[in-house]
């Protein structure tokens, strides 16, 4: 499962996150700096105008190029092979992959420069041609860090948020870096030592932020120089996009680039949004002579016409994930998909389905915070509900314990001579478990809620029966517990 | 010229099966209900939009120098030694000549891109100190200069050396990305072909990737600084 991180059951990772105080504190403090950088530049910035008017915006563009998604990539690939370009449509993730590997092989590549991208990490792209036997060299900072570790991304915008200056400065020590743990002397050695691949690489890959229809482009927005590079100075160029990132002309890239930039890092626009075009005159020296779009769904269209199309709209901004309560107590990994937050629990389900991200839906309180901070107004707590609903009508295939569990339940709760008999057995079958009015430690079922939480002890008398009493004493002006007149 | 598309039927079946529409079939793009990028910095005059663009290129930690035509070879002049001086490399446009800077780029060997020489201009943007562009169009909101590159207007100029220096003509100046994206528009719709390269940007490269400190000067130049010559 390439969108897979990590390889343990989701409550697991969970318990694993919280318990790791440097990630849960360095996450809190990411998310804290970078929505206020959001609010400055968004609500806090008169000159925008509204800015409920510009997520009207989003939304009005957004809902409308999905609905007639068909219509504009046919355009964008007619464009862009207008220009010369060569477009390849993959279904899956593996087609995308071999499709990529046989223009590596074509071209004779050895030497391949990236620039960070979502879409490369969900298809395992790294691995897919690190197998053809070619060096494939990461170029966005926190990119970089990560593959020197070995790590995965656990931001959508900020991937190496869980790590600190000292992990960075002991991993680049693997790599020749002598230095201190400044972070300005930690990225000088990223810039010496990424330099000179740059010149002599032989395919740059990037990804996509938006496509343009009209003309066959493609956005990047960037703040590090490195895309630029990596579509500058390689011969080859490869991008790959999900099938929804594409906007219909410039007027509407305009709009998303602007919700984008402000909602993601609280910048008017990032330093680079570098519009790359097919069709370079062929004695240009600094521009790739060959490029390539491979055009991804993945999973993506299993959302098209149904409850969740708007899962679609996102636009990567992770303004979601700077608000989550949960993402802050748990971070990015715990998620187990390189999609994490609100969005990811929303979008990972329908490109991986439920059997292996049926439980994300869960790792949200429904506060509604993701849904605020949109700037494309995609409900994301309703779209959480609908999964959680989903999940457990079935399309989760819960395990047998669980499904045996609510059978019973439903049983008992179908017959009221059981459901009383029940309740009436509860308090002495869980009394052995009872400290001091609570359960600490519960079995099954119990065991995650008394994990985080006592559950009060059953009381021995059930609601109907203390309602009955109630009913009476006001009746008779007794006190139904001491029997004095009140 | 022209390129290659495959597997596309099925796959745009598939989609246009989802949302009951005719695979590929012909849609208007609407005229949308909010545009509220129109209303930004509407009216503006030039004088007002060169003082955005001075305070917003303070917060993108870069300089902004104004002078006008009859100034601009000597503010350049300081400007290069301020950034350090020689070596310096510039792309080939002709709006260097145009505005009387032939003996300023004599004084400082200013290396002019020269495609016959293939690769070495590569070299030499990698070796330079300096890298002068003139700007296409100036985003006065963000203080981003847009360049729209081509082979003479080479992109390695703003992009390898450790300085970048924009000429801005002050005509170029406009309020936001809404502008220059109207010209892009208008140039398609003349029947144009538009750059293939087009760069928006703001200040040097930076990074927050470690522990979200920011980082100016990463990949890109390490320092911007932008001379607005008020009369072109």
């Amino acid at each position: 499962m390439p969108m897979k991180v990590g390889n343990l059951p989701f409550f697991e990772g969970v318990d694993q996150a919280i318990h790791n105080t440097f990630m849960v504190n360095a996450v809190s403090s990411a998310q804290d700096g970078l929505r206020e950088k959001k609010r400055k530049a968004t609500t806090g910035d008169p000159t925008l105008g509204n800015w409920e008017d510009w997520r009207d915006a989003g939304e009005e563009i957004r809902q409308f190029t999905l609905n007639h998604l068909d219509y504009y990539l046919k355009q964008l690939s007619d464009q862009f092979a207008a220009r010369g370009g060569h477009v390849f449509f993959a279904q899956t993730a593996e087609e995308a992959r071999e499709y990529i590997k046989k223009v590596v092989r074509k071209k004779k590549a050895k030497n391949i420069v990236k620039s960070k991208s979502m879409v490369t990490e969900e298809i395992s792209l790294n691995e897919a041609l690190e197998e053809e036997g070619c060096d494939v060299l990461e170029t966005d900072l926190a990119e970089f860090i990560l593959q020197v570790d070995h790590d995965r991304p656990s931001h959508i915008v900020v991937p190496s948020v869980h790590k600190n200056r000292q992990q960075i400065r002991d991993s680049f020590r693997k790599i020749g870096y002598t230095g201190t743990d400044e972070p300005k002397e930690l990225a000088g050695f990223a810039r010496k030592t990424l330099r000179g691949k740059f010149l002599h690489a032989d395919v740059g890959i990037t990804g996509c932020n938006f496509a343009v229809s009209e003309t066959g482009s493609i956005c990047l927005v960037t703040n590090e120089g490195n895309a630029n590079m990596v579509t500058t100075f390689p011969k080859t160029q490869i991008t790959v996009m999900g099938m929804e990132r594409l906007v219909p002309s410039w007027k509407e890239l305009d709009v998303l680039v602007t919700l984008l930039c402000r909602s993601s890092v609280g910048q008017r626009l990032t330093t680079y949004v570098t519009d790359i075009t097919p069709g370079a005159q062929p004695d240009t020296v600094d521009s790739p002579q060959d490029y390539y779009l491979v055009i991804l769904d993945g999973g993506r269209s299993r959302a098209l016409g149904t409850e969740f199309q708007s899962a679609l709209q996102c636009i990567r901004c992770a303004a979601c994930l700077n608000v989550c309560p949960v993402y802050r107590h748990i971070g990015g990994h715990a998620y187990g998909s390189i999609y994490p937050g609100p969005i990811g629990a929303v979008l990972s389900p329908i490109l991986g389905g439920y059997k292996e991200y049926g439980k994300l839906p869960y790792a949200s309180s429904l506060c509604a915070a993701c849904t605020e901070a949109c700037p494309v107004r995609i409900p994301l707590h309703k779209l959480l509900i609908r999964h959680r609903e989903k999940y457990v009508e079935g399309g989760g295939k819960p395990p047998f314990s669980e499904k045996a569990g609510m059978k019973t339940f439903s049983i008992g709760a179908s017959s009221p001579r059981l459901y009383r008999a029940g309740m009436k057995t509860a308090p002495f079958i869980l009394k052995p478990l009872v400290h001091d009015g609570a359960i600490e430690k519960g079995p099954g079922p119990m065991k995650p809620w008394t994990h985080g939480r006592d559950l009060p002890q059953p009381s021995q008398e059930d609601f109907r029966t203390w309602f009955r009493k109630h009913k009476q004493s006001e009746m008779t002006g007794k006190n139904h517990e001491t029997g004095e007149q009140q | 010229m022209s390129g290659t598309i495959e597997n596309r039927e099925s796959f745009l079946q598939n989609i246009a099966s989802k949302l009951n529409r005719k695979a590929g079939e012909y849609v208007k793009t609407p005229e949308w209900t909010h545009q509220p990028q129109f209303g930004v910095r509407r009216g503006a005059s030039r004088r007002e939009l060169t003082d955005v663009l001075k305070n917003a290129a303070e917060a993108v930690y870069t300089k902004v120098f104004e002078t006008d035509a009859a100034g601009l070879p000597d503010q350049l002049d300081q400007v290069i030694q301020e950034y350090g001086g020689a070596p310096a490399i510039a792309t080939r446009d002709g709006r260097f000549t145009e505005y009387g800077l032939n003996s300023l780029f004599e004084k400082y060997h200013i290396e002019t891109w020269n495609v016959a020489e293939g690769h070495k201009n590569i070299d030499r943007a990698a070796q330079a100190n300096i890298g002068l562009s003139v700007c296409d169009v100036m985003l006065a909101e963000s203080a981003t200069a847009g360049l729209y590159h081509d082979k003479d207007k080479a992109r390695s100029v703003s992009l390898l050396p450790v300085a970048s220096i924009v000429i801005v003509p002050a005509s170029v100046i406009v309020p936001r990305l809404t502008q220059a994206m109207q010209q892009v528009e208008s140039d398609i719709a003349d029947g144009k072909e538009i750059s293939h390269y087009i760069n928006f940007i703001s200040g040097p490269s930076n990074s927050a990737d470690i522990e979200m400190r920011l980082v100016v000067g990463v990949h890109g130049p390490v320092k911007v600084a932008y001379v607005v010559v008020s009369d072109r």
